[in-house]
């Protein structure tokens, strides 16, 4: 009697399981081919660059193809994976939305280049050096709230950094002193935040806002101030220029995308490996974690909760200022008010996409940088949509991630409580 | 030989209350050391202080005759006290070993945990003391039983020589208790000593070499089993004579009030956690559902009052089906529910007493009027309400958070009561609660039962269960295992039951009532 | 400790502490005084402190520092003189100059003539008028606290609520009686879509409303630029909308250029009716229960969801009618940057006004005179505008952690258990 409800109660969740999202996949494909199929003529061809500009990498041809048997191929497999999920069932969600949001993304650029040709690997290298603020926001969030301290202030924190980076960097003419104040400015910055939150208990939330206010209050102020009348002297620290790594910047696609960035790309990379070795491999990263989930088991065991979390809030704010610098040192070289537009949120999301660990908070800063740099791309391509309605894009992506993930992504149990002994 | 360990004049005060007063306390090494007292008593306040999770405001701590100061856990485990607590200081997420390890990681190459080594000492102890576990377990899929075995492992691994525990066996079925005792006689054997902390007399008697009883945050005196009974321990407890026993007539239930039939529910989880359970509470009875808590009844009371949707079965309450309506609707057919979390689940701490009392019924008559409060109707009926059931608080003005644990609980037996019901769901309505205040609630619920309300009572404390029940449910992994009527019931034979063992077997060895018809008050 | 120190510890009665609302008991003015001490204070602090950057910014006083050996007199004084540039700009931008006032009042007892009184009246009137659309904002977020939700979008529901209700205005001709009162509607409606959104995704999946009100402020700037620049747009080249028909204006109380208008009056009647919703409606109970415990909220019968996507839905009708009332009294068109600073702003105000109706009005007079204020510093003593964002964030903060205030000041207040703001993230 019992296997048999369970076994009626499985089936009619099974079938809510699988034949919703089963259904829904050959609507996309339905989607795909009215939207981008029906525009397109025979013959028309996408061709997509595949050697970046002023790059070391062995030179590949470019691939063209032809642009309706393409997207007819990809609402198939679209078809074909929603079939497959009535049929069968696909164990992994994720995959099956990363599979199908995948063809339609390249569905979407092959009707876009139709006719024209297109620099997909430096679409995809600008990606990764977008991704790279969002991504250093994203290992900030991780490295607080798996103590248990949720960090809104990023942002902010961000924001000063960039400012205090470019004045530095121009004052010293020197970009490593730029980017030692940028790092030192997101610590003390982090530090405020952690004592207003840890000593004083200051709600988590509330003290981000504020640091966040604070942030683009004193940062336009001193702008106004100084930095727009002295432009020379305060406020032109040039940029870090790209270093291309010997060897591997050779490999064609891979080598102009990961080998051939300036030194907070590839800091932020190595940041990434080493977060994830040391948050679940050493000791350090065990205590935060547990610290993270359950503090009085921890304290119980001697372990200082207080100064474990002081101590990831400010190697989180370091990485921020890291972050900041990236606007400024590493981009444009100059500070223009509120630059950071959202960027500290959208790498607040990313961390829960990525589920509050360093890797995944990594793949999914690339989605966002990717999304934000196909919205630049569009307006170049002359895609009929308003350039100000392509610049949603990544704030919409970053609400629907949040809608589709949130309920079933599960943070650090003691995430957001102050500890009272 | 000094004793293993000595506490002089050791006092603690916290805002409103002395929890500790001047205790003295010595624990010989190789004893069992029980320290007795009520809710409240001080019991664990002390050995928090012991543990070094508190400081003294005075007092002094001997180990072996030598003074010391634990100002940290780390203090305390570095001179040999180590500590399982009530609520099992355990991270689910993690694996056995993890936990075990915390704080005194082994490291390898310098840089990175050394998962390995630490999971075969967790082995080497396993099988030298007989806590079975496996090391790469995840905490959150272990069974209560194996979680406070792990608890003993971490303390056992750092070398503790003297060992608290507090409250053990109240995650227990009785044959699990027999087990830890079984443990912990083999830990004294290996030379620890052990203190161990209770509410409950019977354990206290079994398991004791000595008992220290805490009254008040003082020190009433400390016995031998064999000086004392339970009659005596239980006064000195509490103060004053008290009777074992809860006045009750027979019951005389007439009809159905709540009928379930085969409810399956998923806790939030998704996991399938009551599975085919199956039962009817009369109008007139109490109807007590035993069993170790985890096996379900958390979220059957939960799918009962709409919290928590059920995935199939049927509720009928007085003969309508009542298994999709909502919270609200299922309070407004007369269901009242204490549940088993007061301050997280029944009230609304912040919020003024007056408010809380009306908590389910704002929004009816003469409360409001359409979406107008009424306050002044609502400041009169409170203050009615509070006199009625004895909630001592200075007005209903003041913030639910300043009343005590007990009054708190009454607050929300007041809102309950002052409701036209036809059943009452009471889950652990006597948690953490002074005797006084027991004592009151068993009688409102006995009162309650004459009146006609159907009575549903589901709690972990077996002697509660028997003490109220007119009928006894137990509950395993999810079902219903058998309902027998409580007059006479054997308690060896519902620990069976709560361990998972099946009707049919647990009969073969035990009968379902004992001769005698003695009925036990909770302590 | 000594035996009698603990003893007396331990009689402290916990029952000392009491809610600031309990009727009757213990003095309603001293209660009022304690609710009122720290955020004073905090605002004192703050403005101390936005003197502390303004002097040492201050090009003067760093060149009288340069000199500090040879002129120390001078070097000394710069500070104060610079503050008191500043905040005598601001003084003066915010009330108006008391000298010229007497002169115009004796002005017009003699000639009866009323225009140097109206200048003399102006920065006064314009500081409310400043203060109008905060009081909606303020409202807003404070009604969203009052629920446990982090409403952070007012400024987009703010700018959607003012194109909604510009649209209404100057795309329709109607007699005033139906035009004005539509015209608010929409700008309400749009502000309520606008939070409804992130409130229904917070009550079906969880997902922070943090995060998702902070994305469609973003998303709403975005479209605003494309509805400037296109559909909305007047003839001509500015990014602009249309000049409303005079029928939907919100009638102005003085002639020109005072443009103090009924705005002021209709938020002063909304705030009384959210104070009435919350406090002695049914609905406004559960609210409050929902933010204070929403675990005991559901036992008890109220639904979670119900409660969160109305409150979001009425916060931004709210900071939609802020938007509306801006569109409709003041300006009377829309353009880029409408909402500048609103959105974090009423954040400020409705911490500071410890998401009370009351404290609310209070702090959006506070923010209307500084911003009234902040303008002529700016202009006469150079002063960034953006200071003023400096000094809320430091309010924000005062007021958020009081043990600051106290450690400063040396208070020794009983504690008041403090509204919880919000908890982690997902549900």
């Amino acid at each position: 009697m019992t296997t048999e409800i369970i076994q009626q109660s499985r089936k009619s969740s099974f079938v809510r399981a699988r034949l919703v999202p089963g259904l829904i996949l050959i609507a996309i494909g339905l989607v795909i081919l009215f939207l981008f199929g029906v525009d397109t003529e025979a013959g028309q061809q996408a061709t997509f660059g595949m050697n970046a500009m002023r790059s070391q990498a062995l030179p590949i041809p470019d691939l063209t193809l032809p642009v309706q048997p393409a997207i007819y191929v990809l609402i198939l497999v679209t078809v074909f994976l929603g079939a497959w999920q009535l049929a069968r069932g696909i164990r992994s969600t994720g995959l099956l939305i990363g599979m199908v949001a995948f063809c339609f993304v390249v569905a979407f650029l092959i009707w876009a280049t139709r006719d024209k040709s297109f620099n997909l690997v430096g679409m995809l290298s600008s990606s990764l050096v977008r991704a790279t603020p969002i991504a250093l926001a994203a290992l900030c969030g991780v490295i607080s709230e798996r103590a248990a301290v949720v960090n809104i202030a990023i942002e902010g924190i961000m924001l000063i950094a960039a400012e205090t980076a470019v004045m530095a960097g121009t004052l010293s003419h020197s970009l490593y002193v730029g980017l030692l104040v940028a790092i030192l400015t997101g610590a003390l910055i982090a530090a405020i935040h952690a004592v207003l939150v840890i000593k004083y208990k200051v709600d988590q939330i509330v003290s981000g806002v504020a640091i966040n206010i604070f942030g683009i209050g004193i940062t336009s102020f001193i702008s106004s101030r100084f930095l727009e009348r002295n432009g020379d002297l305060l406020n032109n620290s040039g940029t870090f220029p790209v270093i291309p790594v010997p060897l591997l910047s050779k490999i064609p696609i891979l080598g102009p995308i990961l080998f051939e960035n300036n030194l907070i790309v590839y800091l932020m990379i190595l940041l990434v490996i080493v977060l994830h070795i040391l948050l679940f491999y050493t000791p350090w990263g065990l205590r935060t974690r547990a610290v993270g989930e359950h503090p009085k088991a921890a304290d119980t065991l001697g372990i200082n909760v207080f100064l474990m979390r002081y101590v990831n809030v400010i190697i989180g704010g370091m990485i921020a200022g890291l972050g900041g610098a990236y606007f400024t040192l590493g981009s444009v070289g100059r500070f223009d008010e509120i630059m950071t537009a959202g960027k500290g949120f959208i790498g607040l999301a990313a961390m829960i996409f990525g589920k509050w660990n360093p890797i995944g908070a990594f793949t999914s800063s690339l989605i966002f940088g990717f999304a934000d740099s196909l919205q630049v791309k569009m307006q170049i391509l002359k895609v009929p949509i308003p350039s100000q309605i392509l610049g949603m894009a990544p704030y919409l992506v970053t609400m629907i991630v949040l809608a589709g993930l949130v309920g079933r992504a599960i943070p650090p149990a003691a995430d957001g409580q102050p500890y009272e002994k | 030989m000094p004793p293993v360990l000595e506490l002089r004049g050791v006092t603690k005060a916290f805002p409103g209350v002395l929890a500790n007063d001047h205790i003295d306390l010595t624990l010989e090494e190789g004893e069992i050391h029980a320290l007795l007292g009520e809710n409240g008593a001080g019991k664990t306040t002390l050995m928090n202080i012991l543990y070094g999770l508190y400081k003294p405001d005075e007092g002094q701590i001997f180990v072996r005759g030598e003074k010391v100061d634990i100002h940290s856990p780390s203090d305390a485990i570095g001179r040999g006290v180590g500590m399982v607590h009530q609520h099992f200081m355990l991270i689910p997420v993690m694996t056995v070993t993890e936990n075990v390890m915390l704080g005194i990681e082994t490291i390898r190459n310098g840089v990175f945990l050394d998962l390995a080594t630490v999971a075969k000492r967790i082995r080497e102890i396993s099988e030298q003391h007989g806590l079975e576990v496996d090391p790469d377990a995840y905490i959150k899929d272990l069974p209560v039983g194996a979680q406070q075995r792990v608890e003993i492992i971490k303390v056992l691994y750092r070398q503790a020589d003297v060992l608290i525990l507090d409250e053990p066996t109240a995650v227990l079925t009785p044959q699990e208790v027999e087990g830890l005792f079984k443990v912990l006689r083999s830990l004294i054997a290996k030379g620890k000593s052990i203190i161990f902390i209770t509410h409950k007399l019977k354990e206290v008697m079994a398991l004791a070499d000595r008992i220290t009883v805490l009254r008040g945050g003082k020190v009433v005196g400390t016995v031998t089993p064999q000086e004392a009974s339970q009659e005596k321990l239980a006064a000195m407890m509490v103060g004053r004579q008290v009777n074992l026993v809860v006045q009750k007539k027979l019951a005389k239930p007439k009809g159905v009030a709540l009928e379930v039939k085969d409810l399956y529910v998923r806790d939030e989880r998704k996991n399938l956690v009551v599975q085919g359970a199956s039962f009817d509470v009369h109008i007139g009875e109490v109807l007590g559902i035993a069993g170790v808590q985890g096996n379900g009844q958390t979220e059957l009371v939960y799918a009962l009052t709409g919290l928590l949707p059920a995935v199939s079965g049927t509720v009928s309450l007085l003969g309508k089906p009542v298994r999709h309506a909502s919270p609200r609707k299922i309070l407004e057919r007369g269901v009242a529910h204490i549940p088993e979390d007061r301050q997280k689940h029944g009230l609304v701490l912040s919020f003024p007493v007056h408010d809380n009392l009306v908590l389910c019924s704002y929004y009816l008559p003469p409360n409001a009027h359409g979406i107008a409060l009424q306050e002044n109707t609502i400041i009169s009926t409170a203050t009615k309400l509070v006199d009625q059931f004895d909630v001592r608080t200075p007005s209903v003005y003041v913030q639910a958070s300043t009343l005590s644990g007990g009054n708190q609980q009454k607050v929300i037996v007041a809102r309950e009561f002052s409701r036209p019901i036809k059943l009452l769901i009471a889950s652990q309505p006597t948690r953490g609660l002074d005797v006084g205040s027991i004592e009151y609630i068993h009688n409102r619920i006995v009162e309650k039962r004459d009146e006609g309300t159907a009575v549903l009572l589901v709690s972990p404390e077996l002697d509660e269960i028997i003490a109220l029940s007119d009928r006894i449910a137990v509950m395993y992994k999810g079902q219903i295992v058998d309902i027998v009527p409580a007059g006479g019931v054997n308690r060896k034979y519902l620990g069976l039951l709560m361990a998972g063992v099946k009707s049919a077997e647990a009969l073969e060895t035990t009968p379902r009532t004992t001769e005698e018809a003695e009925v036990e008050r909770v302590f | 400790m000594k035996s009698k120190d603990v003893k007396k510890k331990a009689a402290t009665k916990p029952a000392d502490k009491e809610e600031p609302t309990s009727k009757g008991k213990r003095g309603f003015w001293s209660q009022a005084g304690q609710t009122l001490l720290i955020p004073a204070l905090s605002v004192v602090t703050g403005l101390v402190f936005g003197a502390i950057i303004i002097i040492i910014t201050d090009a003067h006083v760093l060149a009288a520092y340069k000199n500090f050996f040879s002129a120390p007199g001078l070097a000394l004084l710069a500070p104060f003189e610079a503050v008191f540039n500043a905040y005598g700009a601001l003084f003066t931008g915010s009330f108006g100059s008391p000298v010229a006032l007497v002169k115009a009042i004796q002005t017009y007892a003699a000639t009866g003539d009323n225009a140097s009184l109206l200048k003399a009246i102006y920065p006064f009137t314009e500081s409310l008028v400043s203060a109008t659309p905060y009081i909606f904002s303020g409202l807003a977020v404070a009604l969203g606290f009052r629920c446990g939700l982090f409403n952070i979008g007012a400024e987009g529901q703010f700018f959607i609520g003012a194109l909604c209700s510009a649209y209404v205005g100057y795309a329709f001709k109607m007699p005033w009686y139906f035009h004005l009162p539509l015209a608010l509607l929409a700008g309400a409606l749009g502000g309520a879509i606008w939070g409804a959104i992130p409130g229904y995704l917070k009550a079906v999946t969880g997902a922070h409303e943090v995060v998702n009100t902070i994305m469609m402020n973003w998303i709403a700037f975005r479209l605003s630029d494309w509805l400037l620049t296109g559909p909305m747009m007047a003839a001509g080249f500015r990014p602009v909308t249309p000049v409303i028909q005079d029928t939907a204006f919100l009638p102005r109380i003085f002639s020109d250029p005072l443009r103090f208008n009924a705005g002021f009056f209709l938020a002063l009647a909304v705030a009384a009716l959210v104070y009435w919703f919350l406090f002695k409606t049914t609905l406004g109970f559960e609210i409050r229960a929902v933010g204070m415990n929403p675990d005991a909220a559901r036992y008890a019968g109220m639904s979670i969801v119900r409660n969160f996507v109305l409150v979001m839905t009425l916060s931004g009708a709210l900071a939609g009618l802020a938007g509306a009332s801006q569109v409709l009294g003041v300006d009377h068109w829309v353009g880029q940057g409408f909402s500048a600073g609103y959105g974090f702003d009423s954040i400020a105000l409705a911490l500071l006004g410890k998401s009370h109706p009351v404290g609310v009005v209070l702090a959006a007079l506070l923010f209307g005179f500084l911003r009234g204020g902040a303008t002529r510093m700016q202009s006469m003593a150079g002063i960034p505008i953006d200071i003023i964002s400096v000094i809320q964030g430091f309010v924000i903060i005062f007021v958020a952690a009081p043990a600051i205030i106290r450690a400063i000041y040396r208070l020794r207040v009983a504690r008041v258990e403090e509204t919880v703001l919000t908890r982690g993230w997902g549900k």
